[in-house]
């Protein structure tokens, strides 16, 4: 038999019981709680009379409703304009109160998406299974952890048991060999694996991402990587834990210190694949070939390098392939043959899960510092992860160059990834984003998304259309 | 989750095909916190006149009077008769929340969206399913007398019509065990107890810096 995969090893440390039916109890470490799907778990819990099984267990913290409007922001929960938005955030700090669960509340500084937030704290570390009511959990797997995203009775499930009904993912590798060119970035590598595999190409599969350019990768970009493999079909991605991944977590506030860092180190230098590891399937792609990438459709596999052009469904033989690229085209009021630097972002959105943290925000501010937004931008946003983040970008003075460069500076949150809150798109207007998904009307009815990296976002900004950020 | 031995209750009638989950609960009421108190807007389109928004007394709201669940005879009912293919559509928990809310415990239909017939036994609702014949036979007999009753014994997955006859249903074992204990997915982890709480003690001398730390 051959060795273990990480994946492996996670899943045997998490395993409390195998069910003859091939599903299997797995212990959860961490819970991160949001105010969109948890309230139906919390009532849930009530109606059945239940009680968390481990509260030290859980962390909520509300991001996908908070406006970030500094103004509307400083009223804290009242003053949420958005009735529904203020009611599930209230809601989220009542259930929190009620059932005696940590919560990081609106305006505490630690505030921010789920994702950027428990890295940040130590709240999810190496080694654990992860949990939260949200696809892009597959986030924290950059931390050589277990986590994937789980629906609202899931939620409920979790936090009566501590445990999930699973079954086991089949393991996939894929390994960027190599370096990555300047300019290219992490984002660059997933959207250009998803182009690769296909948005169903990861399903049934945990990823690991391996080779050269991960391994040289900070953890920001591991996690934009990670944060990904849900738009490859892939519920969980992981990096292995390596030097600069206890480098990260070390002295984050819930993390271990003194002895028991020491421990928890000792325990953590496991957690790699075996060399004789065998995986289900692989892949491999040079670091050197990835060009900065942008969507010009309404999936993430609908991508391509900067200096392509939309593609011609008239010459497609895979018939629903030419139907979807027509729709898409329609949708994204394009035409075939149009190069990818001809299209012109009306609205700029840098944040999200995906690309909110101080490294996006440097590269970003790297390729504004002394320019100005086009004038055919309507409106360029720059959205910090979290409030740690955006303490973090004004002691480096970033939010004067972003300012000073015609763009909004605001409060964290989810923003205009989703347009639960006010941030969003109008109808037909394009938007050169840095969040993780292009559907139609994602970020507002009719709106059209091209998916890119902070620095390609920066730049699409400054000349009013998209460019090669290599020759920035 | 309730458990589900033996309902004795009054049937109403939902006399159509294809009845989806958007007509069994309009989608405006999804962005709810709640998955209690659906009950009020359970065919919210047929039962009022107006267009019902969440959060709203449904109690001043003009009723839908030639809707047969508005009738003063089906008052009460817990049996929900009804047609082919009942609960298509999405796969919303909402529709079963909604049914269990207003009173029905169990439901008689020739067959089910899948996904629907899962989501009511995770919500302590029976979903029983009966040839086409028969259903028609329940329906013809429900409309002929007023306070209809039907027995359900889920034990000896029978229904009982009023003269005394037996009808048998198939119900998957695991399935039937879970509501005869009223066991959800949640009840039945619990069942595990034991093992989880070994589990944790041994995790927690391995890993102890996972324990304990967010307070
Ligand atoms: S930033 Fe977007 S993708 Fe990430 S958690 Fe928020 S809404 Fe979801």
């Amino acid at each position: 038999m051959g060795g273990k995969t990480l994946y492996d090893k996670l899943w045997q440390n998490h395993l409390v019981d195998e069910r003859d039916d091939g599903s299997a109890l797995i212990y959860i470490d961490r819970q991160l709680i949001h105010e969109v799907t948890s309230p139906q778990a919390f009532e849930g819990l009530r109606l059945a009379g239940r009680e968390p099984w481990r509260r030290d267990a859980n962390l909520a913290v509300p991001d996908h409703n908070v406006p970030t409007e500094v103004r509307e922001r400083r009223g804290g929960v009242a003053a949420i304009a958005d009735p529904v938005s203020r009611l599930q955030v209230q809601t989220l700090d009542d259930n929190c109160r009620d059932f005696d669960i940590v919560e990081i509340e609106i305006n505490d500084t630690r505030q921010g998406i789920v994702h950027v937030v428990g890295p940040e704290q130590g709240a999810t570390l190496p080694g654990m299974t992860v949990v939260c009511g949200d696809s892009h959990t597959s986030t924290h797997g950059a931390l050589g952890a277990l986590a994937h995203g789980i629906g609202t009775s899931e939620v409920e499930h979790a936090l009566a048991t501590q445990c999930l009904v699973q079954v086991k993912m089949k393991n996939m590798l894929v390994r960027i060999d190599g370096e990555l060119q300047k300019g290219v970035t992490a984002k660059d590598v997933a959207l250009a694996v998803i182009g690769e595999i296909g948005t169903a190409g990861g399903t049934g599969y945990a990823i690991e991402f391996g080779g050269e350019a991960v391994r040289n990768m900070s953890m920001e970009g591991r996690m934009t990587l990670c944060n990904m493999s849900i738009e490859a079909g892939a519920r969980m991605g992981m990096v292995a834990v390596d030097d600069t991944t206890l480098e990260y977590v070390k002295g984050r506030p819930y993390a271990p210190a003194g002895d028991m860092w020491e421990q928890a180190v000792a325990a953590w230098r496991d957690l790699h694949s075996d060399d004789d590891a065998v995986f289900d399937r692989e892949l491999e792609l040079r670091g050197e070939d990835i060009k900065p990438q942008v969507t010009w459709g309404t999936s993430p596999e609908m991508v391509l390098p900067v200096d392509g052009v939309v593609p011609d469904p008239a010459g497609m033989e895979n018939e629903s392939r030419r139907a979807a690229t027509e729709r898409a085209l329609e949708y994204m009021g394009l035409s075939a043959g149009m190069s990818i630097t001809d299209i012109r972002p009306d609205r700029v959105f840098i944040g999200s899960c995906t690309n909110s943290r101080i490294e996006d925000l440097r590269a970003a501010a790297e390729v504004v510092k002394g320019r100005h937004v086009a004038d055919s931008i309507k409106q360029a946003l720059v959205v910090p992860g979290s409030g740690e983040v955006k303490q973090q970008a004004e002691v480096e003075g970033l939010d004067k160059v972003f300012i000073d460069a015609g763009m909004e500076w605001r409060e964290p949150g989810c923003s205009m990834c989703l347009a639960m809150n006010a941030d969003k798109l109008g109808p037909g207007e394009h938007c050169a984003s840095t969040s993780n998904r292009n559907f139609e009307g994602r970020q507002g009815f009719g709106g059209r998304t091209h998916l890119v990296s902070p620095a390609m976002a920066a730049a699409a900004a400054v000349a009013g259309h998209f460019v090669d950020v290599r020759d920035w | 989750m309730k458990s589900f031995t033996v309902l004795q209750g009054l049937a109403a009638p939902m006399d159509r095909a294809n009845v989806d989950t958007d007509l069994i609960i309009p989608k405006q009421f999804l962005k709810s916190i709640k998955r209690s108190g659906f009950g009020p807007n359970l065919f919210d389109e047929l039962r009022y006149l107006d267009e019902g928004q969440p959060g709203q007394d449904c109690g001043t709201r003009p009723l839908n009077r030639d809707f047969p669940l508005n009738y003063p005879r089906y008052q009460g009912a817990s049996i929900l008769l009804a047609r082919e293919n009942f609960g298509c559509g999405s796969s919303r928990e909402h529709a079963p929340w909604a049914l269990e809310d207003y009173g029905f415990r169990c439901i008689i239909a020739p067959s089910y969206a899948d996904i629907f017939y899962n989501n009511c036994f995770k919500n302590g609702v029976l979903p029983i399913v009966l040839d086409a014949q028969l259903v028609d036979t329940l329906f013809e007999a429900m409309y002929a007398s007023e306070g209809y009753q039907l027995t359900v014994d889920l034990e000896r997955q029978v229904v009982v019509t009023p003269d005394g006859k037996e009808h048998t249903f198939e119900v998957d074992a695991f399935r039937k065990h879970c509501l005869l204990n009223g066991l959800d997915d949640i009840g039945l982890t619990l069942e595990s107890a034991d093992a989880i709480r070994a589990y944790e003690s041994k995790w927690r001398q391995q890993s102890p810096w996972l324990f304990d730390v967010i307070k």
